[in-house]
């Protein structure tokens, strides 16, 4: 497949957008369903495809000298003002990331696509309105972040970074008859809005300095000629920071909002109102690490800005902990998940803010090994998160309930499902040969390369993921002999539902094993990877111990959890409500916001701005209904008004022109 | 004589041949296959409509009185595309009981106005110009009585070819002016003749030329006639006299002021457009806001459209032109939507105020869907298209770089902002208006649906297809020998 074909990978999901939003609104749901997944499936194949070419194809400039090189497919000139000086292109860039993350979003939304078949089919046992709303929004949600990841300069990516907030918005709400999802995909588009806007702040500041949006110009092909211009502005500063500093702190803050960094994550674990294979899709593998990758994709300007990349790495290491801490109490599983994918993003974002560019050895290991690790995590996480996700989507379709309390011992009602769920368990704890062995072990090894208290850190936090993750695992499938509540048994999905989590279990296995090092780099050289035995080692002591600390607490029914929090009541109860960050976005939002800021600018508002346009309308309305009679409906009095302003335009111009 | 000259002329000839396809179906065909005439003239000329996309070769011919260059060749194109949506939307309308015998007239009349359009817009010698413009002015006059049961057609007719009559004998009389002074009617000798000659006559003529061209484009005060006949005539006409018949005047307009004035009496006539261009805005704007019937509302907001349009011409420049071009196509699809549902509802419940349209979502979403999107881009709300075109016919006006004209440009936000209000105040009445006596549910005709939808296609994508700009203003701005003169 010719690279140059990439746009119709877009092009698929966007006219399956089309048909599905406009003309398949009448037809049988069946219908629409198989022809949202078939169209999937083709793109898909046709993912897959492009990647393998770009990956182990020849010609077409991929390759360079063993040095993988960015290609644009596409380049169109969307909009051009002052001769030129202004471009905004739209265009597709393929290079090793997109390349990768066309693979996941494909995959994941393809078995996402299967899977709703049988999970949107009923709600409850009744027929599921909006089905084909529903594939629809996830027709565009999937070309929205195909757009994202191919996009060949800021601007572009600005605009689907916005198109991907909205379909998550309509998403979030497709349920909109009930007030939870209402309230829940308001305040995911507003603080990921929000963040967008510093994200627009950023992204001006940047362009300003470089004079253009394009990544290539601003940056080089591989991130080793970043151009002057930024360079130079480099040294312009403003209170302190350098304004190259002031744009990528921006951007990241834009970043952050969409992949719910603290102290900006307040909208994901809400967003779990949406229907669960969508929480899969967006809220798990894809739009949430849109923010990582686009850290990834202007790594090489924050290498040169360390002030923005400490930024990054605190805020990540920070999120890492504080979301592991709040899983570790959650009685909804969605919630918990949620919270785990907060965390996991986390280690994605640290990863790369630990990650150097330098081409010299550094303790053993070639740098920009933590970019290396963080595309793998990337790629690792959306596979086994998904995987998790979409079991979860299956127990909760079984039980009627997102409560842990309502499920128990499923294991024996939902093998299948308990065993998929069990390998997501061990590949995102870390254990080998799983995906998520491999690439946390090239995080934390780049951890410490940084320094040991990052390692440390972070491999604590890896303690605490492994902990949770078998928490949820024993409280939902052991813990206690499970009571049927109605008259039908839980029991495994139909295969439309089991089909996809087969397939990513299977993944979720093998995974690991693809050497990443070869294939996504920073810069496009090869790199070595070796597994380093002390780290490697530690990580698994330390997996296995929440494992076994969880054993111990969860594997059967005991009293000890409950001793645990009442001994560590305040700190139980605390995690348990996410630590007030809510509570506080309350007052600070009501209390301070809107009390101290927005009255008086609705005062100013109402009346001053609404008086100049209340005496605008008054004075245009009276001029109206003065001047009406000229409009008297006599052929004479027209043809009177034609020729008294014909002479008048030639009187006053003629004496005009002869006296001045 | 040279034959082969009329190879020059490629549009103008297609455009005989559909005539003449659509005449001799009219009269040599049976009575009973005449119901299919509408749907044939409609495709005959869609036909046309994509051939005539096809090049034309750049040339001056028959005595250099016919122009034909890639700017004429574009107007003529996005004229076709109006006519199209046009006969599009007046099938149906053709064929309903009362129109119908006459229905081979409408065609014929409507394409031979059309056809006075093309030398409107390609005549370099004033003789083939007015010639042209009354070849498209007189016709209309019986367009508009068309529907002869009704008193307001007939009145509507007899003000529109009075007040015609009266503006083409003053624009006459400041043409006589015009050889009298210089003994020559070409565009490009004019212009050499009349440099440095200041003389009160020409300005007079230049007043009246532009009374003239003002007549037809409804510019204020010059526009009385508007109102009256808009109401009055059949819906279909209407929209065509609102879109078509303005933007070949506006085109001519330009080509007039900028070839023959534009030497010597750039200032002049800039400064007399300049006050029109602010009452025109403006006065139109108060009236629309008073309106109650829509096809008397669509009158008053196409003088106030017809104002920017202005704004593309006083910039005189290439970005001028290619923003009035521009804006002329996006007003051609956001109007007819908007009278191509006016003339469904019509059609089917003969109602036409505001008022009958309250709670009109609820019933007809679609229709008040595309409804609302041509309001929106009537009053240039983004991401439509009309928002694309009010943008770049501003920005051509603020490339001069006069304050005068940043005022002039200021002056037309500032009406944008009101016109906004009467435009969503249809858009309030469809969808937050409650009413006992909503239209009901109706299934238009599948043509007028078809209509409709290109206006939609049409209103959503031009504005974000940018190459359609990109290649008016690669077109004008090639026209050096044009903007030499300034």
């Amino acid at each position: 497949m010719p690279l140059s074909s990439t746009i119709y990978v877009l092009a698929i999901p966007f006219f399956m957008f089309l048909f599905l939003g406009l003309v398949a609104t009448k037809m049988p749901r069946k219908i629409t369903g198989v022809i949202g997944v078939l169209g999937m499936a083709v793109t898909t194949v046709w993912a897959y495809a492009i990647a393998f070419t770009y990956f182990f194809g020849n010609g077409e400039g991929q390759m360079l000298d063993g040095v993988r090189q960015q290609v644009v497919t596409t380049d169109w000139t969307w909009l051009s003002f002052y001769a030129d000086k202004l471009v905004v292109k739209l265009g597709v860039l393929v290079d090793p990331i997109s390349a990768m993350m066309l693979i996941v979003i494909s995959t994941v939304s393809f078995m996402v696509h299967l899977y709703s078949l049988g999970y949107m089919s009923d709600h409850d046992g009744n027929p599921e309105k909006g089905f084909q709303r529903y594939y629809a929004d996830l027709a565009l949600f999937t070309f929205s972040m195909l757009g994202l990841v191919v996009s060949t300069n800021i601007f572009q990516m600005f605009i689907f970074f916005e198109m991907v907030g909205v379909s998550s918005y309509l998403l979030i709400g497709f349920y909109y008859g009930l007030q939870p999802a209402n309230h829940a995909s308001k305040k995911a588009f507003i603080v990921t809005r929000l963040a967008d806007l510093f994200f627009l702040i950023g992204i001006l500041i940047l362009s300003f300095y470089t004079k253009t949006f394009d990544f290539k110009e601003i940056m080089g092909a591989n991130g080793h000629d970043v151009c002057n211009a930024f360079t130079s502005a480099q040294g312009l500063t403003f209170m302190g920071c350098s304004v190259t500093g002031w744009a990528l702190t921006f951007i990241f803050i834009g970043g952050a909002g969409k992949s719910a960094m603290y102290p900006l994550h307040i909208w994901l674990p809400d967003a779990m109102e949406g229907p669960t294979p969508v929480s899969a899709l967006i809220h798990a593998a894809t739009m949430v690490v849109a923010g990582v990758f686009l850290v990834a994709r202007m790594f090489p300007l924050y290498v040169l800005e360390q002030g923005a990349m400490d930024i990054i790495c605190v805020v990540g290491a920070f999120t890492a902990f504080y979301a592991a801490a709040v899983a570790c109490t959650q009685s909804d599983i969605k919630r918990a998940l949620a919270f785990s994918t907060i965390s996991q993003i986390a280690f994605m974002m640290t990863s790369l803010a630990v990650s150097s560019a330098n081409s010299k050895l550094i303790g053993g290991h070639e740098a920009g090994l933590g970019y290396m690790a963080s595309m793998f995590h990337l790629f690792t996480h959306a596979m086994f998160k998904a995987l998790l996700f979409l079991c979860a989507g299956a127990i909760i379709h079984a039980v009627h309930s997102n409560e842990n309390s309502k499920m128990h011992g499923l294991h024996k009602f939902m093998p299948i499902t308990s065993i998929a769920f069990l390998i997501g368990c061990l590949a995102i704890a870390g254990i080998p040969p799983f995906a998520g062995f491999f690439s946390k072990d090239e995080i934390l090894v780049a951890c410490y390369e940084k320094g040991i208290g990052w390692g440390l850190w972070m491999s604590m936090v890896a303690g605490m993921t492994a902990f949770y993750m078998f928490r949820i695992y024993y409280l939902i499938f052991f813990w206690k002999k499970h009571e049927v509540h109605g008259e039908h048994a839980p029991k495994d999905q139909p295969w439309t539902m089991t089909v996809p989590l087969i397939v990513l279990a299977l993944i979720s296995c093998v995974a690991g094993f693809v050497p990443f090092g070869k294939l996504v780099t920073w810069d496009g050289n090869l790199l070595e990877t070796h597994l380093n035995l002390p780290v490697a080692g530690a990580s698994v002591g330390i997996a296995l111990i929440g494992i076994g600390l969880a054993t111990v607490m969860y594997w059967k029914e005991n009293p000890l959890p409950d001793k645990l929090a009442t001994m560590f009541k305040g700190l139980w109860t605390a995690s348990y409500r996410r630590f007030y960050m809510d509570e506080l976005y309350q007052f600070i939002t009501h209390k301070i916001i809107f009390q101290g800021i927005s009255k008086p600018i609705a005062w100013f508002d109402r009346t001053i701005i609404d008086g100049f346009f209340n005496l605008l309308g008054n004075v245009t309305n009276s001029a109206s209904f003065g001047i009406r009679k000229m409009q008297s409906g006599n052929v004479q009095g027209y043809v009177s008004y034609y020729i008294i302003g014909a002479v008048l335009l030639a009187a006053i111009t003629g004496a005009v022109i002869l006296f001045f | 004589m040279d034959y082969s000259q009329f190879l020059m002329m490629p549009q103008e000839i297609g455009l005989l041949v559909v005539f003449l396809l659509v005449f001799l179906y009219d009269t040599f065909m049976p009575t009973k296959t005449l119901k299919g005439l509408p749907l044939f003239a409609t495709v005959v000329f869609g036909i046309f409509t994509i051939f005539s996309f096809l090049p034309v070769p750049d040339g001056m011919v028959f005595g250099e009185m016919f122009e034909s260059n890639k700017a004429t060749w574009a107007m003529k194109n996005i004229l076709n595309i109006g006519m199209f949506i046009v006969l599009l939307q007046s099938i149906k309308w053709a064929n309903s009981d009362f129109v119908s015998i006459r229905r081979g007239e409408f065609y014929e009349l409507i394409i031979l106005t059309l056809f006075g359009m093309y030398l409107m817009i390609s005549g370099r010698h004033f003789l083939l110009f007015v010639i042209g413009l009354e070849t498209a002015s007189l016709p209309l006059a019986t367009l508009v009585a068309f529907e002869k049961k009704y008193y307001e057609s007939h009145e509507a007719a007899a003000k529109y070819v009075l007040t015609a009559v009266f503006s083409s004998a003053i624009m006459l009389l400041g043409l006589s002016f015009v050889y009298g002074l210089t003994g020559t009617l070409y565009f490009t000798d004019i212009a050499t003749m009349i440099v440095g000659d200041k003389s009160l006559l020409l300005i007079v003529a230049l007043a009246f030329l532009i009374s003239g061209v003002g007549y037809k484009l409804s510019l204020v005060p010059f526009h009385l006639w508007t109102a009256d006949v808009y109401q009055g005539a059949p819906t279909m006409v209407t929209s065509y006299l609102s879109v078509i018949s303005k933007g070949s005047a506006a085109f001519a307009f330009f080509v007039i002021l900028v070839q023959v004035f534009g030497a010597a009496y750039a200032p002049v006539w800039e400064w007399m457009l300049y006050a029109i261009i602010v009452i025109t805005i403006t006065v139109g704007n108060l009236f629309a806001i008073r309106q109650r019937n829509l096809k008397r509302f669509l009158a008053f907001s196409s003088i106030s459209q017809a104002g920017y349009i202005m704004l593309g011409v006083i910039s005189a420049n290439a970005v001028g032109m290619a923003s009035m071009m521009y804006y002329i196509l996006v007003y051609i699809f956001s109007n007819l939507a908007a009278f191509g549902v006016i003339a469904v509802i019509e059609r089917k419940t003969g109602k036409v105020t505001t008022d009958d349209y309250n709670g009109l979502f609820k019933t007809n979403p679609w229709l008040a869907f595309v409804m609302m999107l041509a309001m929106f881009s009537l009053g240039g709300i983004p991401p439509f298209a009309g928002f694309f075109s009010k943008f770049f016919i501003f920005l051509g006006a603020a490339k001069t770089g006069s304050v005068a004209i940043y005022v002039l440009v200021l002056i037309a936000l500032i009406n944008t902002i009101i016109s906004l209000y009467y435009y969503l105040l249809v858009v309030k009445a469809m969808f937050i208006r409650q009413d006992d006596c909503v239209i009901p549910a109706l299934k238009s005709h599948w043509t007028e649906r078809a209509g409709l939808w290109i206006c939609t296609l049409g209103i959503i994508l031009i504005g974000l297809v940018s190459c359609i700009y990109t290649s008016l203003s690669d077109i004008t701005s090639s026209l050096t020998s044009m903007f030499s003169m300034i």
